[in-house]
């Protein structure tokens, strides 16, 4: 609008103000269009999970186990194993990362050993998932000779682990040194300098990393496809194969089955809601961070 | 002249050694022409022959200079003239730091700290020092300064109370804050925010206090509160100050070392090194002709 504006002033309109013009509009549009276009898939997404997920939520869904083609059912087991797995997976993995990550922030920094550990967590940051669940299987499903929920939950932890190092090593960074020489002057021991106040500092941010981290792994198929398995019926047994719902969701959804399908929606819609909750989470938090500084 | 200030002016120079061809008074090195300032009184900080490098280059050259007990000591000089390096050095702050080295002595009570069998927390929990801008730890105001006393006493809740209470009061805040101590210590203003480093670095019962350009960061109300408090604390400590404000050194110091590129230039009687300074370098500097 000012452009417009100053164009009907004094502004010399010459060939390569026009141009310049022309040129911004067009960039202009570019950039809407493909901000349109990736928003467009997003929202036909959500939509069509709306549309076809909505229907399929009812009470059974949460009270009953997987049916049998044609039976009735819900996907209370699938929803259990997927919450205990990825509790245990967090659980796991969350100690290791903060740990790992408060080494190459507070200890290793800029030293060799930091810098092979840092690269590598990169390397895994970025690893396909379906290598992790190929390794854990190798690991943990062919030497006891069995499908387990142990080895879906450490499969996924080997998935949370880099997201949280990652985390935590920027957060504690963003940590001003002042206030690290600041506890050194009270004679605070390193330790109880990055416990009581670094970590304090980087909390918000900390706890951010972890919430991305449980969304990411909440919707993980691959990983679990090698070492949970699936469990048609109810299990608690963390040494037996264990339904989750993104396998669930795989296997109804390529089924011939119409409940099935439709059960499969409705563990989607589940899925993507919980995973758009923790992201808000993590939105709400980190903006709670940056304004109390 | 308050009680404290050990200025004699009957060792005043006379006004030719300063206005006078001063060509030989350029030379470096301690002045042979008047005893030590303060020669006599209790040497809490003794620095000798000091030198400290970073990486390889070398920040101070050979600094000797006493701190007294019981006084307050102020570090002036340009920018980069190492004064704030020479007050981490009392406390070994440079020690977080890889590849920063310090030679010479620096004797605290007699001792050398800078020996590698000191104990660095315990020498940081005698030695406190307050930073140019306020550094409140991410906790309420009383955590804040019950942070470094829990680091070495086992304090009953009502001890904690009095010392926090305690603290607050000689740091001129408790007034301001009696009532909401369980507020995060960030939710201060800049000047109570830099007061409440104060008395969290009282708290925890320092022999001497180190302050790095500690009013640099905030207001003409707050730094006149801050000055008012080193006054008062003046009594209680010794107390080393760096400072770029001369008006400041000359208000709360009663010695002052004058630092360029790494040496000291001059080390005197506030108030002597403000109206009769030695060295040529002390009354350029001092009357704003560089730095």
């Amino acid at each position: 609008m000012s452009i417009s504006n100053s164009a009907t002033l004094s502004m010399p309109v010459g060939g390569l103000y026009h141009r310049r013009r022309i040129v911004n509009k067009v960039a202009l549009s570019l950039a809407l269009g493909a901000a349109g276009f990736g928003l467009f898939w997003l929202v036909a997404i959500l939509w069509t999970l709306l549309y076809n997920g909505l229907s399929a939520i009812n009470l059974p869904l949460f009270t009953e186990n997987t049916p049998p083609p044609g039976g009735e059912g819900g996907l209370l087991n699938a929803i259990f194993g997927s919450v205990i797995m990825t509790t245990v997976a967090t659980l796991v993995g969350t100690p290791i990362g903060i740990m790992a990550g408060t080494y190459l922030a507070e200890f290793g920094r800029n030293g060799k050993l930091a810098e092979v550990v840092r690269f590598i967590n990169d390397v895994l940051l970025s690893a396909p998932s379906i290598m992790i669940g190929l390794f854990v299987y190798e690991l943990m499903v062919v030497r006891m000779g069995h499908f387990s929920a142990w080895a879906g939950a450490i499969a996924l932890a080997v998935i949370v682990i880099p997201v949280v190092v990652r985390t935590t090593e920027d957060m504690l960074k963003l940590v001003p040194n002042s206030l690290r020489e600041a506890a050194a002057a009270l004679g605070a021991p390193q330790w109880k300098m990055i416990t009581m106040v670094a970590y304090r500092a980087a909390r918000n941010g900390m706890i951010t990393g972890v919430l991305l981290a449980i969304a990411r792994i909440s919707g993980e198929t691959a990983p679990l496809l090698f070492t949970a398995l699936n469990n048609q019926f109810w299990s608690a047994d963390m040494n037996a194969p264990m339904a989750n719902l993104p396998v669930v969701i795989f296997q109804y959804a390529m089924s011939p089955y119409e409940d099935w399908r439709q059960l499969a929606w409705g563990g989607a819609l589940l899925i993507t809601v919980t995973i758009l909750l923790l992201n808000i989470g993590a939105r709400l938090l980190a903006g709670l961070g940056t304004t109390r500084k | 002249m308050d009680a404290n200030s050990p200025a004699d002016s009957s060792r005043q120079m006379p006004p030719h050694a300063f206005s006078g061809p001063s060509g030989h008074h350029a030379s470096v090195g301690p002045s042979h022409d008047r005893p030590i300032a303060g020669a006599g009184l209790p040497e809490k900080i003794s620095v000798r022959n000091l030198d400290f490098f970073y990486d390889g280059y070398r920040a101070l050259k050979s600094v000797t200079l006493p701190l007294y007990d019981r006084h307050v000591t102020a570090f002036i000089g340009p920018s980069g003239c190492g004064k704030s390096t020479l007050l981490r050095i009392l406390n070994r702050m440079y020690d977080l730091y890889p590849k920063q080295v310090a030679t010479g002595e620096v004797l605290l009570d007699g001792v050398n700290i800078l020996s590698p069998k000191q104990d660095l927390n315990l020498l940081r929990a005698r030695v406190g020092m307050v930073f140019q801008k306020p550094t409140p730890f991410p906790m309420s105001i009383y955590d804040n300064i019950a942070f470094g006393v829990r680091l070495y006493e086992k304090l009953s809740r009502a001890d904690m109370d009095e010392r926090v209470e305690f603290s607050l009061r000689r740091a001129a805040l408790w007034d301001e804050v009696k009532d909401k101590l369980r507020q995060n210590g960030m939710s201060l203003s800049g000047g109570q925010q830099q007061r409440l480093c104060i008395a969290r670095a009282i708290a925890v019962k320092p022999s001497v206090l180190l302050l790095d350009e500690p009013t640099s960061a905030l207001d003409p109300i707050s730094t006149a509160k801050c000055e008012e408090l080193i006054d008062e604390l003046r009594s209680d400590y010794c107390i080393a100050i760096v400072t770029h404000n001369m008006q400041q050194a000359a208000r709360i110091s009663n010695f002052t070392a004058f630092m360029y590129l790494g040496e000291l230039i001059e080390f005197g009687n506030t108030e002597e090194i403000f109206t009769n300074p030695a060295k040529e370098k002390t009354s350029e500097y001092i009357t704003g002709r560089f730095g």
